[in-house]
């Protein structure tokens, strides 16, 4: 009977519930696009590894560590690979193609990064060849580079234009994996930079050290700080989590508008649902007086209103859930350069139904309060 | 006309609830969208003023900033030579070879690290930019170890007070002024001697070259001169277009971002409007019915519920802009990752945002009450007199 009535109240206006339904499903869709930028914000720091530390230049990342650090590195107790890289920062052809490019040690930082899958072939041509490069899956489909190509770098840290031979295409083990970014030599680098005379020579941007126990990373990464300390390349050891971190906190107040926007498309949504249940509950205040007259209880009215309210909230949370996915495809089409790593999490989905269930239940409360406390005679008497 | 217009406002009052629930929802996504506008407009405001259009930056080609720039002692002083470059107090061109590079510092609030710029000027690196005024103790000497910081290192990093030293480079640096540069780039900047700082960070070359143009006309000249000089391995852009260029990916985010939450928002606060709409026209069936019973014509009725609506947005916007103005206090921080470095920038509403914002508003309240007035105006007085 309860059921029944519910339904039956949802069809009483057959345009109000759909114009709801629709608002709270764009708005738990947004909601859900929006978490799902967040969560790509911390790609990277989600697909650090635990047992990884980074090691780089105390005065910011834009100074460089001497290349005689790694055999000292190494010997530090609780080190067991370290591999090296730099910020490459080449351009394809021009400015709006950004990815990320680093020159790196590349035996050691395979080693060391187990989770790029590079097939066994086009890795041993890759180590052999020092003019070779590596991309990721998406980098190479985004400019359409097979194997073999010759490809072109603008360089704006090392000035003059770098040509790379396409040796491999890497592809993640997960979807956590960012599979846009280009790998060169790091030798290549350096001798070309030798060649020229250039004062940038035995330079290393961040040393990247796996440590055998995650437990004993703290003590290692104080470990190699102390070898450095007033040298004058000190250096700043911390896990990659970290590290990674530390990026994310560059922009924070660009994720914290972010963060408070997608709360606010839900508090809209809560406001546009309580007003269309607060007037279905006004123009059946007169019947809930019969039904009070009747000798139902508070209880009773209370129930029929939220579970109609519920459901409507529900149903347009369901929709809006499922069309997240689509639309976080097409979003990944338009900014898929400035997010690397997009997808939607189990966290999101979860997030999103109970966003939808705090809109059912918040519309409800007032409407509910209003109808339960109100004397019957008042409800009977009045009109519209 | 007169009498239909204050029905409708009289019928606004009389539904309390539901005109403050679906104003507030208008207002909230009139809100987002000022202050998003606005910070989109703080973000440009600060990187162009930054620049003056007569001021020429000379950056090595194709690095596209200062931070990854490399300006060696032999190339800067051939810059020097430039004829066209104003001449200043000391009768030599008004010019400064400058070093940035980037540190990294503790915030105050969050205790989270972050870029900051290290500008090392030479002498005439004030007078090139009028707009950095000290504001609180003065400029460091020539060949000291001391240094002068921004207004907003000093409000939002650990350490940055008058009279303390910053340690950096194996060196302790003493903060002997405060610059207020306006809201422009350089108040997020720390600036010294740049000899002292090009020796203690080890960096043999500078950053940029920087003068100011005689004639503002001559820059193609002197553009082009630069760039074609064999011995020159360098760029020179105006100072304005520097500056704007360092904004462009930033602002394109802000601004993708900024409209595809708009048009998410206004969905849902359309439909909110629409709601409160059609229901206002079903329950006033037969007042409907009576009013053109009366003689009041299809149109009038047309009206005076789009009025309504139109009010709904009116209020929703001003609320929302209300809040929105109360921005303008706040600053936002953040890391401009196209030069890796700190930015600090404000809110800033000006006409333009205020009166796109009320119009986006009353547009809201426009859609959301079309169609349920055509219905109302629509209705046929006999059915409509008849309706329970």
């Amino acid at each position: 009977m309860l059921l029944r009535l519910v339904f039956r109240n949802l069809l009483r206006h057959k345009l109000r519930t759909g114009l709801t339904l629709c608002g709270i499903c764009v708005a738990i869709l947004s909601f859900g696009l929006l978490r799902t930028v967040i969560s790509a914000w911390y790609a990277g720091v989600e697909a650090s590894s635990a047992n990884r530390l980074i090691t780089r230049n105390s005065i910011s990342l834009t100074f460089p560590l001497p290349l005689s650090y790694l055999e000292r590195i190494r010997g530090v107790e609780g080190v067991k690979t370290v591999s090296y890289g730099n910020w490459f920062g080449g351009i394809y052809i021009e400015e709006k193609n950004f990815f990320a490019n680093f020159a790196v040690e590349p035996r050691t930082y395979l080693e060391l990064y187990s989770e790029y899958l590079l097939p066994e072939d086009q890795k041993q041509v890759f180590l052999r060849d020092r003019r070779a490069c590596i991309v990721g899956r998406k980098l190479a489909k985004r400019f359409d580079w097979k194997v073999g190509d010759l490809i072109t770098l603008r360089g704006t840290i090392f000035p003059g234009n770098w040509e790379f031979v396409l040796r491999g295409i890497y592809s993640g083990r997960d979807s956590r994996v960012d599979e846009s970014q280009f790998f060169l030599h790091w030798d290549y680098l350096n001798e070309s930079l030798k060649k020229r005379k250039s004062v940038m020579t035995d330079q290393v941007g961040i040393y990247i050290l796996s440590v055998a126990n995650p437990e004993h990373a703290a003590e290692t990464a104080e470990r190699v700080d102390r070898i450095f300390r007033n040298s004058y390349a000190e250096t700043l050891t911390e896990t990659e989590k970290a590290f990674q971190l530390g990026f994310v906190a560059l922009t924070e107040a660009i994720l914290m508008v972010i963060q408070l926007v997608s709360f606010v498309v839900i508090v809209i949504i809560m406001a546009v649902a309580a007003n269309s249940m607060s007037m279905s509950v006004r123009e059946r205040l007169g019947e809930y007086a019969v039904f009070k007259t009747l000798g139902f209880g508070g209880t009773y009215l209370a129930t029929m209103i939220l579970g109609e309210s519920l459901f409507i909230a529900l149903l347009g949370g369901t929709g809006g859930v499922l069309l997240t996915f689509p639309a976080a495809k097409i979003f990944l089409n338009y900014l898929g350069d400035y997010f690397p790593v997009f997808f939607v999490t189990g966290q999101t989905v979860i997030f999103q139904g109970l966003a939808a269930l705090a809109v059912g239940v918040a519309a409800a409360v007032l409407p509910t309060w209003r109808s339960v406390r109100i004397p019957i005679i008042q409800a009977l008497g009045r009109i519209g | 006309m007169g009498l239909l217009f204050f029905y409708s406002l009289r019928n606004l009052f009389t539904r309390r609830l539901t005109t403050v629930l679906t104003a507030s929802g208008m207002a909230l996504v009139v809100f987002v969208f000022a202050s998003i506008l606005m910070l989109a407009e703080g973000l440009q405001k600060t990187l162009v003023e930054t620049g003056s259009s007569d001021n020429v930056v000379v950056i090595r080609r194709s690095s596209g900033s200062e931070v990854q720039s490399g300006v060696d002692r032999v190339q800067a002083s051939i810059v020097e030579t430039v004829p066209e470059a104003t001449s200043g107090p000391r009768g030599r061109p008004l010019l400064a070879k400058e070093l940035v590079v980037l540190i990294t510092m503790e915030k105050r609030e969050s205790g989270s690290r972050a870029n900051v710029v290290i500008r090392g000027i030479s002498e005439d690196s004030f007078l090139l930019r009028p707009q950095v005024r000290v504001s609180v103790g003065r400029t460091p000497k020539p060949g000291s170890s001391e240094i002068i910081i921004g207004r907003s290192i000093e409000k939002g990093f650990q350490g940055a007070d008058l009279g303390k030293s910053l340690f950096f480079a194996m060196r302790s640096w003493t903060i002997v002024g405060v610059f207020d540069a306006g809201s422009t780039g350089f108040s997020s900047e720390i600036w010294g001697d740049v000899d002292q700082l090009m020796q203690a960070f080890r960096r043999p070359v500078y950053s940029s070259v920087l003068f100011r143009l005689r004639e503002s006309a001559d820059f193609d000249e002197v553009k082009s001169r630069l760039e074609s000089d064999p011995r020159l391995t360098l760029e020179a852009k105006r100072e304005t277009i520097y500056y704007k260029d360092q904004s462009e990916m930033m602002a394109k985010f802000l601004r993708i971002l900024g409209f595809s939450l708009t048009i998410v928002f206004s969905i849902g606060a359309v439909v909110g409007g629409m709601i409160t709409m059609y229901a206002s026209v079903a329950n006033r069936t037969r007042e409907i019915g009576t009013l053109r019973a009366l003689g009041f014509r299809r149109a009038s009725i047309l009206t005076a519920f789009l009025a309504e609506s139109l009010f709904l947005g009116l209020l929703g916007g001003t609320a929302g802009l209300f809040f929105a103005s109360f921005l303008q206090f706040f600053t936002v921080s953040t890391t401009n990752f196209q030069t890796f470095s700190e930015l600090a920038f404000r809110f800033s509403l000006d006409v333009s945002i205020t009166l796109k914002a009320m119009a986006f508003a009353l547009g809201m309240g426009f859609v959301g009450g079309i169609l349920p007035a055509l219905r109302a105006s629509g209705m046929e007085i006999v059915d409509a007199l008849r309706e329970a």
